[in-house]
């Protein structure tokens, strides 16, 4: 499917007790790009990309998804569309990792053969072993888990992907390698990318663009490359948290 | 000893073929009602209360109690057998239903959240995903459900029923201690059997994670 882009049009999301986890988000992801959504832990960055496929459904404003209302789209249909990767836990533990990567597939009810060529060509696109495909998920390493994760977030081919926190349980240096070839693997799929991560050097390094948010709201969206040289407080404390180990 | 198996050694076969039986039905239908019931209420959590405190209730009313009392009601007291397994399916379904129930909502909020985020239906989540993680969970609802039946299943013999009971009920009314262990041992054996075949399979349905 061609990439489609994101739209969030003042978005709010209550939960019950008045609590406010979004507060009027405006926001347009172009297609094909990169973004990340960076902010402290319960700034809201989940919650908003969780209202893309409807895992969220907002009480205030419309999400658009390739310009259709999510609120009024088939949900199904809609959540088919979009892959999705989570923190480590997200594989299904009593199924072989190719089952798990052409889960999408067996979903639209393909073919025995065309789910296995599409997890072989899945495992490979993630930079793992064809002989990956028999294992379970727990005979894998973490790093090697989250690859199949990616891989079947884009068994489906889909229009967006939507990241929350993919590399949150990696070590440092399998955490640096994914990012490596996540960045690669973005590049050559072309995919509207939606990454939520609260480590800034992670969203400097994968993403066009930074939409920082603080307390339900967007403090500032910038493109990557601008984000060390602004003069927006929120985002300048941001940095200077980064960088107290002295290396600047 | 082998002159008592001539004399009861056919009696015997068929008073645990009888006991089998109303194992066996009760367990099918508490099955049958359990499964589905323990999978609705994980969908209208609100009604898991007040179910699972009827279930309870049915479970902690004293077996012999429980056969008398609904020796009045018309079509059920008509035939013994019939009673008997409708009341052990009372029996039955607590553990079942509890498990069935308490085993869906066990799994992992996160594969939930994922096999919806796949564009699952509620179906296809609750056949790929939900049912077979429970799956140890809920056969071992169904192990205590049948050992308890096993066992319950000897004071159907109170309202002539049936079964191994029978041969324990005349011992105890005899004196006959013999005759008491002729329907004693098979009984235990029979629960024991149940345990370990049902134990096996739960731990063949165990998923490594």
């Amino acid at each position: 499917m061609a990439a489609q882009g994101v739209e969030f049009a003042q978005v709010s999301f209550t939960v019950e007790g008045g609590r406010s986890l979004l507060n009027d988000v405006s926001l347009t992801i172009a297609p094909g790009s990169t973004t990340a959504l960076l902010g402290r832990s319960g700034s809201g960055k989940t919650t908003l990309l969780r209202t893309v496929n409807a895992l969220v459904r907002p009480t205030g404003g419309r999400v658009l998804v390739g310009g259709q209302d999510v609120s009024q789209a088939d949900v199904i249909a809609l959540r088919r569309g979009i892959g999705y990767v989570i923190q480590e836990t997200g594989l299904f533990p009593h199924m072989s990792i190719e089952r798990n990567v052409g889960m999408s597939l067996e979903l639209a009810a393909k073919g025995k053969s065309e789910i296995a060529a599409r997890a072989a060509e899945m495992l490979q696109l993630a930079g793992l072993p064809a002989e990956m495909a028999r294992r379970y998920p727990w005979q894998l390493s973490g790093g090697q888990r989250q690859r199949v994760g990616l891989a079947r977030a884009l068994a489906s081919e889909p229009a967006v992907l939507l990241m929350d926190e993919p590399f949150g349980a990696l070590d440092p240096l399998t955490r640096a390698e994914m990012q490596t070839m996540l960045r690669e693997l973005l590049h050559r799929v072309g995919k509207t990318t939606l990454i939520v991560t609260h480590d800034l050097e992670e969203a400097l390094y994968l993403a066009d663009r930074v939409v920082l948010l603080d307390a339900g709201r967007i403090v500032a969206e910038l493109p990557a490359g601008e984000v060390r040289a602004s003069e927006i407080p929120q985002v300048k404390a941001y940095v200077a948290a980064t960088q107290r180990g002295g290396a600047a | 000893m082998n002159e008592f198996l001539r004399h009861h050694g056919s009696e015997i076969a068929r008073l645990t073929f009888e006991h089998v039986w109303l194992t066996a039905s009760a367990m099918l239908l508490a099955a049958a009602i359990g499964l589905p019931l323990g999978i609705v209420l994980t969908r209208q959590r609100r009604l898991a209360k007040p179910v699972l405190a009827v279930a309870n209730i049915l479970q902690t009313i004293p077996s012999l109690a429980l056969f008398g009392l609904l020796l009045p009601v018309p079509w059920l007291g008509e035939r013994a057998a019939r009673l008997a397994v409708v009341a052990l399916t009372g029996y039955a379904l607590l553990p079942i239903l509890r498990n069935t129930y308490a085993g869906i909502l066990s799994v992992d909020a996160a594969l939930i959240d994922v096999a919806n985020a796949l564009g699952m239906t509620g179906m296809q989540r609750l056949r790929k995903v939900e049912l077979p993680l429970a799956a140890s969970v809920i056969l071992a609802g169904l192990r205590t459900a049948t050992v308890t039946c096993v066992g319950v299943a000897t004071i159907a013999a109170a309202i002539g029923a049936g079964g191994l009971g029978e041969l324990i009920f005349r011992g105890v009314a005899s004196v006959d201690n013999g005759l008491v262990l002729a329907g004693a041992v098979p009984a235990a054996l029979l629960a024991l059997g149940a345990d370990g075949l049902l134990g096996l399979l739960e731990k063949r349905m165990a998923v490594r994670r």
